[in-house]
């Protein structure tokens, strides 16, 4: 019993030690936040200000690339949703020879690196005569976000009742009647998370956009682009603000998905 | 298939099922691929030579990679430390696993959850950049290991590798932890009972158990994690120095710096068939297929 009493304890510890881990850049980087000091720091501090919220706000810049950002996202939102949501239909009915080629090859850009998706879109599009930016960003982040809300849609429909279907023709609805009526309400939730998943994938990302974007800028190039040149604390602030919209996001999920599944219960 | 499609959702939605799919897989994913390699086979001409005597296929842009050592050298070096990032992450997030997957109750299960996913939802660039605040020459790290005596002078953490591999574990972890999760968990936990109770150690039930059971979902997650730690550009140009310079950044300044877009194609088609050889070389090792990657 003391071996286990050991390792009950031990692997405690080692989770405190790893959420330390997990949490302390996040917390130093707020920190830094409110210090009067050019070089964003917590040690020494000088003193305490809200200076560098202001500087954010006044940063023209970093606005425009909020807004290309949200662009972005929802031009890869009207894409990516439909594609994987057909990509899952497909691989829920198709049964045959050709089915694993099919999921391999739809898998095939989550084990692409980033950066390859970026070129290839780049060098194909330039052929076709079109260049960098906004537009040819949307197209490279949809190659591989389609591919996680296919992953999502898929899983939610392998627990699908499909007698659900054959219930509703015998009853005499039509295959559109059958789609709208049935499957897509049955989908929706999955729908719904790939949505918010598709807009974070694109919000944060980097290695794809830093290829196709051409002039443009996104919220993450800026960024990164500031962090290399002219790091002042005002990236900390923006920083600071992501992660509030994060929990207060996060938590708004966690409390509403909690009121549904009680309403759930109370139904039953 | 067209049969099979249109028995379920009827003949227009079939035609918008397909239309959708094959524009993903044929002018999103298929073509832009072969063009690059198509591209990387040529020389890098001015647009009047295009269809010119000199536009002919050529081993030329991969004989300037293996010609050139520094090159070489940054390739090789970004496998190794792609691999140890690889191990690293997964020697890490393993106890997490198992924990949430086999001693957690329901409600820390949710909680811990809540937890990993936090900073994961915000950038991979935020996360690395407060990797570089505490890592710098005069930050919070190397205050607290001077005041704690530990150290004579600050250490320059982000020359060298260390900075890089120490971002790299940071932002992969939970490409770790939530496929390792899944395997772990559908694993019965009267099996690691009975071991228990047949007398087998600790470490002898994760051999012998756990990590067989878990096999698909450390394969997955070492894949996800090679392939993020391969490709990855931000974490580098962020914590890295010009000495330890990563092949992602070699191939970003053929593109806009050196403006050769064949010679870039080339080495991002290497950096491609790398990542295909270690995916082939976990799925022989771990004796699994590609159906349940992503499961």
């Amino acid at each position: 019993m003391t071996s286990q009493r050991l390792m009950y304890w031990s692997i405690r510890f080692y989770l405190v030690v790893f959420f330390i881990y997990l949490f302390t850049p996040l917390v130093i980087m707020s920190i830094a936040t409110f210090n009067d000091s050019r070089f964003p720091t917590i040690w020494p501090w000088r003193e305490t200000t809200w200076r560098w919220f202001g500087e954010l706000a006044n940063d023209t810049a970093m606005w425009e690339a909020l807004l290309n950002s949200f662009i972005v996202g929802l031009g890869v939102l009207a894409l990516a949703v439909p594609i994987g949501v057909s990509a899952g239909l497909f691989l829920s009915t198709y049964e045959g020879k050709g089915k694993n080629f099919y999921y391999s090859l739809m898998l095939s850009p989550l084990l692409t690196p980033g950066v390859i998706i970026g070129i290839s879109t780049l060098i194909f599009w330039r052929n076709l005569g079109v260049s960098g930016g906004i537009g040819l960003t949307v197209i490279a982040q949809t190659t591989f976000i389609s591919a996680y809300v296919m992953l999502m849609v898929l899983a939610r429909l392998q627990r699908f009742d499909r007698t659900l279907e054959r219930a509703a023709y015998s009853l005499g609805a039509t295959h559109s009647q059958v789609v709208r009526r049935v499957l897509l309400p049955y989908l929706k939730p999955a729908i719904m998370t790939a949505a918010v998943i598709a807009f974070l994938q694109s919000f944060e990302n980097y290695n794809t956009t830093l290829f196709v974007r051409g002039f443009d800028t996104t919220l993450t190039v800026y960024i990164a682009t500031k962090v290399r040149t002219g790091l002042t604390p005002a990236v900390n602030a923006l920083g600071l603000i992501m992660i509030l919209v994060t929990v207060v996001l996060a938590v708004a999920y966690e409390v509403l998905r909690r009121r549904e599944q009680n309403r759930k219960d109370a139904a039953v | 298939m067209i049969k099979q499609l249109t028995a379920r959702f009827g003949r227009p939605m079939t035609l918008v099922v397909l239309l959708l799919l094959w524009f993903w897989l044929i002018v999103l994913v298929l073509l832009p691929q072969l063009i690059m390699i198509d591209y990387s086979f040529k020389p890098n001409l001015i647009p009047s030579q295009l269809g010119g005597p000199e536009d002919v296929y050529t081993l030329g842009n991969y004989q300037t990679l293996i010609g050139n050592d520094i090159h070489r050298t940054i390739f090789f070096k970004t496998i190794w430390s792609s691999i140890l990032v690889t191990v690293l992450t997964l020697l890490v997030s393993y106890p997490v696993a198992y924990f949430l997957a086999q001693l957690a109750t329901a409600k820390q299960v949710m909680l811990i959850a809540l937890l990993l996913v936090i900073p994961y939802w915000i950038n991979e660039i935020l996360r690395t950049f407060s990797w570089y605040l505490i890592l710098s020459f005069q930050g919070p790290l190397n205050a607290l290991l001077l005041g704690l005596g530990l150290i004579d002078r600050p250490v320059r953490f982000l020359t060298g590798d260390g900075g890089v591999l120490i971002g790299m574990v940071y932002a992969y972890i939970l490409f770790m932890v939530f496929p390792l999760y899944n395997a772990i968990e559908s694993l019965d936990n009267n099996q690691v009972r009975a071991a228990r109770n047949l007398g087998a150690g600790l470490l002898r039930i994760h051999w012998r158990i756990v990590i067989p059971h878990a096999k698909p979902g450390i394969a997955t997650g070492c894949i996800m994690v090679f392939m993020l730690a391969a490709g990855s550009y931000a974490v580098p140009a962020l914590l890295g120095s010009p000495g330890s310079r990563w092949f992602t950044q070699i191939i970003y300044n053929w593109f806009f710096e050196g403006g050769d877009w064949n010679m870039g194609a080339a080495y991002a088609f290497v950096l491609l068939i790398l990542c295909i050889g270690f995916i082939a070389a976990v799925m022989k090792v771990f004796r699994i297929g590609l159906g349940d990657i992503g499961k």
